[in-house]
């Protein structure tokens, strides 16, 4: 049972496509996939803007994004023949919502906001406020693309999320969470049927106030008061970047390596996805073991022990070496088939394992290179 | 006798076999007689997988192993919401209204927005599960091994003095927070920390180690994970990393000679930066421990392999 093949230069030079959203489970080399792929599809001239969200520092130089900066930045050293460009960003969580509070609360508001020590807490360390702040990014470059015309592509790293697919749910939990029956009854607003659970909320609240404290209460009741205004911009882009992740001008490439666990994630995310009729394009299986070398582990084993182990130290060694890939690849083979079979629809594409960590545009070219080349 | 430790906890990058390496230490330490509870906190069900038993349950906590060497494993998936509401019946004896702030959504507001209450929550389960030896309880264990967050939150995760800050300062949470800090600064409890020889697993090491410092919490070890061990010398590595000298193996083809070689170059090159990265972890200055590739794949035959491995190498009984 062999998956069809996951063809990502169709995807690329499709016009269509406006954005790339690389999903998958931590660890198997998201942020590699999605900058390799803004790479090549810039150099093959589209006007690309990378979102990523936490690179490891020397692929992070690499592109040209430091720990400073929440704007996009050109990438050094792309070659622009086909009339192509790159930007690359990293994501600051706490600056991409600062951002929105000061764009959308009125200016009174907005510094008293931003001093909330509650709003503080949420800014840098609500679990999905990261996730929320990616959707949030992605919908401000999505305009600003669309505004002036400065990029026809987005590619999108995804969090490494708690579990799979958090930024979906992320804007609908925060905003769930700051608009919900709970933060009602703290404010004093609720209505209907929930006006008659005040009683018991009492009991409710006073148990809040022993756990979290009077003052953190106070806080939020302080902070959901001023947020009050910005909930309508907040749910609404909410609702349309979901619409924009679910539209044909957008596709998802989920991320994993052939490895049992990053399966495992890879198929909750694809039976995700497919559920929520989100389009998926394809499986791209990094770090996918290969040998030119056709002989088997055991005839390698058996010409091994055959020969001198002083004389021959190197030749054992090697051939050894060999018998475990062999042994690894009939491994990942089986892995990858099992997965296939359980979900034919899905095409992918496999990239070799790289001898050294890709660190360079270089390293970034030659992985889109095997991203693309027929397995 | 008790084990060295009462408590561990593994953590470690995605993918650098945090779990794995978790159940295989739950399955050295239970010897003759032992119950050893392994609990996850991420409701990722890796121990469930691992182990191939059913999904584990927030409450119960279901043998999921017997070892060779005569223990047996109990499993627990932890959930922050479910603590909490436990918390609040113990405490305060609020069942009924527990459940009513779960309608409200008051239970997920908590434990999302008070910054940490999650994590403190979690450690303050595990910290309960450490205690019920003290306390006689019928549902002890000999100890507890956990499948931490992974290295990028360890340090967060585990400084529970910061999580509470936020919170109110009276009450049991905050109460219980000094004890659960003197346990983990303690030989009582022990950090692990799972790595593979890549470049971006050893660097989130070093971070880790370099974050917990501050916080009295010291690693007991750090774990190198899928370690390919080889009879060669920096030098016979390095000649062949360069894939010059021909291999001449008898009963290959010149072809599969050549093939060979430039196979084995890049095997070398990478077992060589294998061994850079372990000088690395040394210079931590703290234990290191070495598990072996099993190419062979995970099944419950091997997990016991990275058990002995581990019964080797980890101090995991008490000295005379």
């Amino acid at each position: 049972m062999t998956a069809a093949f996951f063809d990502i230069d169709s995807i690329i030079s499709d016009p269509q496509t406006k954005i790339i959203i690389c999903c998958g489970a931590g660890g198997v080399g998201k942020t590699t996939t999605s900058a390799a792929v803004a790479v090549r599809a810039a150099e093959a001239g589209r006007k690309v803007v990378v979102l990523t969200i936490d690179p490891a520092r020397r692929l992070a130089q690499s592109l040209g994004v430091g720990e400073l900066g929440n704007t996009p930045r050109p990438v050094p050293g792309l070659e622009k023949t086909n009339g192509g460009s790159l930007d690359a960003m990293m994501l600051d969580m706490k600056r991409t919502f600062d951002d929105v509070v000061i764009a959308h609360a009125p200016p009174d508001k907005a510094a008293a906001m931003l001093q909330n020590p509650f709003y503080d807490a949420l800014s840098s360390s609500f679990s999905g406020t990261q996730e929320y702040m990616a959707m949030e990014k992605l919908g401000q470059l999505h305009h600003q693309a669309q505004a002036n015309g400065s990029w026809d592509l987005i590619v999108v790293d995804t969090p490494p999320a708690r579990s799979a697919l958090d930024f979906l749910d992320a804007p609908e939990h925060l905003s769930d969470l700051l608009d919900g029956p709970f933060i009602r009854l703290l404010l004093g607003t609720a209505r209907g049927p929930l006006r008659l659970m005040s009683a018991g909320f009492h009991v409710a609240s006073s148990a809040m106030t022993k756990l979290l404290g009077g003052q953190l209460l106070r806080d939020i009741q302080t902070f959901v008061t001023a947020f009050e205004t910005l909930f309508g911009g907040f749910r609404q882009r909410a609702a349309e970047t979901l619409a924009l992740l679910s539209s044909t001008h957008t596709t998802f490439l989920v991320v994993s390596t052939p490895q049992r666990d990053a399966l495992r994630e890879a198929a909750y995310f694809v039976d995700r996805l497919t559920e929520e009729q989100m389009p998926l394009s394809g499986l791209v299986i990094n770090r996918v073991h290969a040998s030119q070398l056709k002989v088997s582990a055991e005839r390698a084993l058996a010409i091994a022990e055959d020969l001198d182990p002083h004389a021959a130290a190197v030749e054992i060694e090697a051939l050894r070496r060999h018998a475990a890939l062999e042994r690894a690849i009939d491994q990942e083979r089986l892995l990858l088939d099992r997965f296939s079979a359980a979900r034919p629809a899905v095409p992918r594409t496999l990239v070799a394992t790289l001898a050294s960590d890709v660190t360079d545009l270089e390293a970034l070219r030659r992985v889109g290179v095997l991203l693309a080349d027929k397995d | 006798m008790p084990p060295r430790h009462r408590l561990h906890i593994v953590s470690g990058k995605g993918g650098a076999g945090k779990t794995t390496i978790a159940g295989a230490l739950a399955c050295a330490l239970a010897t003759r007689g032992r119950r050893i509870l392994l609990c996850e906190v991420e409701g990722r069900q890796g121990i469930a997988e691992l182990f191939g038993v059913d999904r584990l349950g927030h409450a119960a906590e279901p043998r999921i192993c017997r070892t060779p060497s005569g223990g047996i494993v109990h499993g627990l998936s932890m959930d922050a919401e479910d603590a909490l509401l436990e918390y609040l019946d113990t405490f305060y004896h609020l069942r009924f209204a527990a459940r009513a702030l779960d309608r409200f959504g008051a239970v997920d507001f908590a434990t999302s927005v008070a910054p940490g209450l999650r994590d403190v929550l979690l450690t303050g389960k595990v910290y309960e599960a450490v205690r019920r030896s003290d306390k006689k309880h019928p549902n002890a264990y000999d100890a507890v091994v956990l499948d931490a967050p992974p290295t990028g939150r360890i340090a967060k995760f585990l400084n529970v003095h910061a999580a509470v800050a936020g919170l109110a300062r009276i009450g049991p949470i905050h109460g219980q927070a000094d004890s659960i800090m003197r346990l983990l600064r303690s030989t009582g409890a022990a950090v692990h920390l799972v790595t593979l020889l890549e470049d971006m697993p050893v660097t989130e090491t070093e971070e880790a180690v370099a974050a917990l410092r501050p916080t009295g919490i010291s690693v007991e070890t750090v774990i190198e994970n899928k370690v390919i061990t080889t009879p060669l010398d920096d030098n016979q590595l390095q000649r062949a990393s360069t894939g010059t000298t021909m291999l001449q193996v008898r009963g290959l083809t010149d072809q599969q000679n050549r093939l060979l070689t430039v196979e084995f170059a890049d095997e070398a090159a990478r077992t060589l930066q294998h061994r850079e990265r372990h000088l690395r972890l040394t210079s931590l200055g703290v234990p290191l421990a070495e598990i072996a590739l099993d190419p062979a794949g995970m099944d419950q035959a091997a997990l016991f392999t990275i058990a002995e491995q581990l019964r080797e190498q980890i101090e995991l009984e008490a000295g005379p």
